[in-house]
């Protein structure tokens, strides 16, 4: 009994789970699942829990199917994933913080997302219990001769999210760099809980502002999916307009900026431009620069103008007027290249364990992007490619970056022909109240990798319980030992090559 | 590179003329700022941001205040790193509880003649994440606040046009001093 179909038939199917099968499993199929995990035959999509329940989300990595096996703790407390599958660890200590879960073997205890602010430790089941955290957090040691410590944030010195890193050094080389997040949870989560379908897709796309179209997205189409929602076409077809620009302004203002922390601010100023006219095209079409709120449950928002197909039709030409010139001078600038080649190396074995979503992933051999698995619509009807490289460096970072870019700027106008006419949104709020619970669960794929979203919505329509899982989580943990031995002024590079959300991590 | 910057030579600016201050914001500023302080700073000001739990959707809309469209420094307006160069706190975010003590020690160390602007609906009253047992819920719970620029996120042009009139009620009112 080893594939995921037959662990699933094993468990007690869950029928109101869309589009994927949900299970309750044993203990002893729970713990063969992280043998799974931990063998490599399934990767982790996510992991989360509920007063009575702790969910794990895999996909199996040859058959690509996806499930959710789920957990009936006995006394709260549910046997670790992450005690053999390490990406796990995080997902687990957060889950601690916030619904009391306790993970049974788990060796890492320290209160994750919780400093001991909260006042009260503000459970999903709204008993408050007394938070876990005291003051002090104990960092991991590092052990040797003249080592010695650099603190940095939760305020750094740019306009950066706030996040805490403490190196420990050899002279200029990082021995360990260990990260402490949490400082922008904002609780999104309780705030879901309970809160209509509009008010909990605005949160959604405000998990991380870079990537608001594709955390909607993920939001609107685990609903879609819960509700037996009909999207209709015109609707599918310009939320990938949305996607694709979101990704092309995230893209072109990363390269910019990877450039500008090795020091040629020309990069970054000719990129900022094309990220500005990127984001006015957006404003022109969609009425919001970062298109915010335009993806909602059943369609969208705001329909494409009329113009809207040439003003992206202008734009695409645009930026490919000016991109391959600044390609070319990032190719062909040796002391750029000096910083980025062989820094920052993520080995393919590591990126493939945490299942690192997006440029992360795919700069280190991981060949996976959500549009084709499990892939969504428009995107089984559209040609493109997913860049793959090996070196897993800073400069194969940004390699996938402009392979992207590409890529996105063929999609818009692959895209705009084909888009039909009709509506743009399906009644959604009036068949939500369906008088039972309904489930649903979504994987797209933002400028950054990934995102999960799983959602049960009660039997009044409202939201019960909302998970949302942003590709950081797989991604933090490896920048960790991506900047292993590299000097200390490299990781403001090495970090912006990774680009990971503090504020999609934290909730 | 040459190329690219001959190009450009030829190409003329792409920064686009200021927009006129926002009038909201001066009053806000007049009812609320220190003359003798404002005298003190002449045009010119160090501008310290602290996201204090952000969606970061506001962190984009002020990068973008540093492209060559907006070209921010050509006010005299400029992002420093350090809280102890600064003349103004930009503060994004509900205010985490987690960010709380953060930005209050940022606010100890920026020497006084100090302004701190609350940047977003968020920072405004804590947003949509208002209520929240993790958020304060608005930036004037946890320091003294000068003048809010809304939006979610405030578009550059929004947030020039309020940097802008903190920039000029410095300027006039040393002046008029
Ligand atoms: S105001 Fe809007 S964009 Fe700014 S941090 Fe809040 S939710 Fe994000």
């Amino acid at each position: 009994m080893n594939s995921l179909r037959e662990t699933i038939l094993a468990g007690e199917l869950i029928e109101a789970h869309r589009p994927w099968p949900r299970a309750v499993v044993s203990r002893e199929l729970w713990q063969r699942a992280a043998e799974r995990l931990h063998a490599g035959e399934w990767a982790l999509l996510g992991l989360w829990g509920e007063p009575e329940f702790a969910h794990l989300a895999v996909i199996e990595r040859h058959t690509n199917e996806c499930a959710v096996l789920s957990f009936a703790c006995e006394q709260q407390r549910f046997p670790s994933i992450g005690r053999s599958h390490a990406p796990a660890i995080r997902l687990e200590r957060a889950l601690r913080d916030l619904v009391g879960l306790e993970p049974e073997g788990l060796a890492d205890l320290r209160p994750w997302l919780d400093h001991g602010k909260w006042g009260t430790r503000h459970r999903l089941e709204q008993g408050a219990a007394v938070s876990a955290a005291t003051h002090g957090y104990p960092f991991l040691p590092a052990a040797g001769d003249s080592l010695h410590q650099v603190p940095v944030g939760p305020v750094h010195a740019g306009i950066i999210e706030p996040g805490h890193f403490r190196f420990t050094a050899s002279g200029e080389t990082v021995v360990r760099l260990e990260e402490r997040l949490g400082y922008a949870h904002r609780g999104i989560e309780t705030l879901m809980a309970g809160a209509p379908l509009e008010r909990a897709a605005r949160l959604a796309g405000r998990l991380s502002g870079d990537s608001t179209v594709a955390c909607a997205l993920a939001f609107a189409q685990a609903v879609e999916a819960a509700l037996a929602v009909q999207v209709p076409p015109r609707a599918v077809w310009v939320r990938a307009l949305l996607a694709e620009l979101e990704r092309l302004a995230n893209h072109l203002g990363d390269i910019g900026a990877i450039c500008n922390d090795a020091a040629f601010g020309l990069m970054h100023a000719q990129c900022g431009l094309l990220r500005e006219h990127t984001l006015r095209a957006a404003e022109s079409c969609f009425g919001h620069r970062l298109m915010m709120d335009r993806v909602v449950p059943g369609g969208l928002g705001c329909d494409l103008p009329g113009d809207g197909e040439q003003l992206l039709v202008a734009l695409v030409a645009l930026v490919r007027s000016r991109f391959p010139e600044l390609v070319e001078l990032y190719d062909n600038t040796a002391s750029l290249q000096d910083r980025t080649v062989g820094t920052g190396y993520l080995a393919p074995a590591l990126a493939q364990q945490f299942a690192c979503g997006g440029y992360v992933g795919r700069a280190s051999g991981r060949n996976f992007d959500a549009r084709c698995t499990p892939g969504y619509a428009p995107y089984d009807r559209l040609r493109f490619e997913v860049p793959v490289l090996e070196e897993g460096d800073v400069n194969a970072r940004v390699w996938i970056r402009i392979r992207e870019i590409e890529q996105s700027l063929s999609l818009i106008e692959e895209i705009l022909p084909q888009v039909p006419p009709g509506a743009i949104c399906a009644p959604v709020a009036t068949q939500a109240a369906t008088g039972i619970a309904r489930e649903g669960m979504a994987l797209t794929e933002g400028f950054r990798g990934d995102i999960l979203a799983w959602l049960r919505i009660a039997a009044d329509g409202k939201i019960e319980r909302c998970h949302l899982r942003d590709p950081s989580w797989f991604q933090w943990p490896v920048l960790e030992a991506a900047i292993e031995g590299n000097i200390l002024a490299d990781f403001p590079l090495c970090n912006k090559s990774f680009n990971c959300s503090y504020a999609g991590h934290d909730l | 590179m040459r190329r690219l910057l001959f190009k450009n030579l030829v190409l003329g600016p792409l920064t686009e003329p200021a927009p006129a201050k926002d009038d909201a914001a001066v009053a806000e500023l007049a009812a609320r700022v220190d003359r003798v302080a404002r005298r003190r700073l002449g045009r010119t000001l160090a501008i310290r941001e602290v996201d204090a739990g952000s969606c970061n959707g506001c962190e984009l809309e002020l990068h973008a205040l540093s492209n060559i469209v907006y070209d921010l420094e050509r006010f005299g307006l400029r992002f420093v790193a350090s809280p102890r160069h600064a003349d103004v706190l930009l503060v994004t975010g509900p205010v985490t509880a987690n960010m709380r003590e953060a930005l209050e020690r940022t606010y100890q160390a920026t020497p006084d003649p100090k302004w701190v602007v609350a940047v977003g609906d968020c920072a405004l009253d804590g947003g949509l994440f208002a209520g929240s047992y993790a958020c304060i819920g608005g930036v004037s719970a946890v320091v003294p606040v000068d003048l809010h620029i809304r939006g979610c996120p405030p578009s550059p042009l929004a947030l020039l046009k309020g940097l802008l009139a903190l920039l000029d009620s410095a300027a006039s009112e040393a002046k008029a001093g």
